[in-house]
């Protein structure tokens, strides 16, 4: 029987086989799937904010692009993956409301979560084949790591798959 | 003053941003009442300090579809706030207000959709609850606040909650979280999430004069 695993906001977890991983109502967050064709291997990261080095409280690693992303590749080839297989398709990155913070950059937190998962993808050498970021809308998205299918739902809007 | 974490200080000082929740979502259900011009009964607010994983669960599924209100705080302190509530709530309170106001017959929710008169009718809603909620803050505080105008979302409840999540994930892994039942004829479920940054939350502690 396969199953459907569910990825909590800020966390990741990798399967392989008929299992798909699921993370829902994706905002500003990204939901980064990487699957090594070869082995099977996939893994789905919810990413909430870009950068480990800027925030003070960075103990939970799965919640930046950089350390998430990191470790959840490690995991993947711990079990079995190989990294030069690797590709990578990234969803979510949304602005949910208009205005630009001026304060801060949370405002624009969606457009840099998404260039801050593609650099860490650049720099692992890992090919992002496609995407569906930006916008100002939530996605649910469901990814299948044998097939590569990576589903996006979004209220009002046909169901897709990237 | 010591540096404390966000989850340190909420900790600490729970009883105290209990009670500025319970104050704040009074004056804000004072607030609905008056414009609407209906009784409108509060419960007692739960306040609560969840981690993002929790969030979900909590205000019933990342896929409930909710409407959100965010706006940004400015002034003395710094940050943001949202209140959120469930579609079929927000369609209720702005036909009670077309209702009142532009003497609109109420309709039936099941008939009714977001368009643009009810998108601007619940901007003005979700503008009178926050600001009688800030209002609140900044009597007992002491401090000027001064809101930005509101922004409307209507989505997927992790969605709208992740611009929140996000600001709070700066300063740890929790978010703080004020839920507040009204009820008039029907029970409405309402949050409020204040977002002061770090600093911001350290001045709200002081100038109640808890620290």
């Amino acid at each position: 029987m396969s199953e459907i695993i569910k990825v909590g906001m800020a966390d990741w977890k990798v399967c392989a086989g008929d299992d798909g991983l699921t993370t829902l109502g994706l905002g500003s967050c990204v939901g980064v799937a990487i699957r090594d064709p070869k082995s099977g291997i996939g893994g789905l990261a919810h990413v909430m904010l870009p950068d480990s080095t800027q925030t003070a409280s960075n103990t939970n690693r799965a919640k930046f692009a950089d350390t998430g992303i990191t470790d959840m590749v490690a995991e993947m080839v711990k079990r079995g993956a190989n990294i030069s297989n690797m590709v990578a398709k990234l969803a979510g990155g949304a602005q949910m409301f208009a205005f630009g913070s001026t304060k801060s950059d949370m405002g624009r937190v969606g457009e840099r979560n998404a260039a801050a998962c593609m650099a860490k993808l650049k720099e692992l050498k890992i090919k992002v084949i496609a995407s569906d970021t930006g916008e100002n809308y939530g996605r649910t998205v469901i990814f299948y790591p044998k097939t590569g299918v990576y589903t996006i739902k979004a209220v009002g809007r046909p169901e897709k798959e990237i | 003053m010591a540096e404390l974490s966000m989850e340190q200080l909420t900790h600490e000082y729970f009883d105290v941003l209990k009670e500025l929740g319970n104050i704040g979502a009074g004056n804000a259900t004072t607030a609905l009442a008056e414009l609407i011009n209906c009784k409108v009964d509060m419960m007692v607010p739960q306040v609560r300090l969840l981690e993002f994983q929790e969030l979900g669960e909590i205000i019933g599924g990342e896929e409930q579809i909710l409407v959100g209100i965010y706006l940004q705080v400015e002034g003395d302190i710094n940050g943001s706030m949202m209140f959120t509530l469930p579609q079929e709530s927000a369609l209720h309170l702005v036909n009670k207000l077309m209702s009142g106001m532009l003497g609109i017959p109420e309709r039936p929710i099941e008939e009714m959709e977001f368009g643009e008169m009810e998108v601007s009718a619940m901007k003005e809603v979700g503008n009178i609850i926050t600001g009688a909620y800030l209002n609140a803050l900044s009597t007992i505080t002491n401090m000027m606040i001064y809101p930005s105008p509101p922004d409307l979302g209507i989505d997927y409840a992790g969605a709208l909650l992740s611009v929140p999540a996000a600001e709070f994930g700066i300063y740890g892994d929790n978010i703080l979280l004020i839920q507040t039942k009204f009820s008039d004829d029907i029970d409405l479920d309402g949050y409020f999430i204040l977002i002061p940054d770090m600093d911001s939350y350290q001045k709200i502690l002081h100038a109640l004069g808890v620290m």
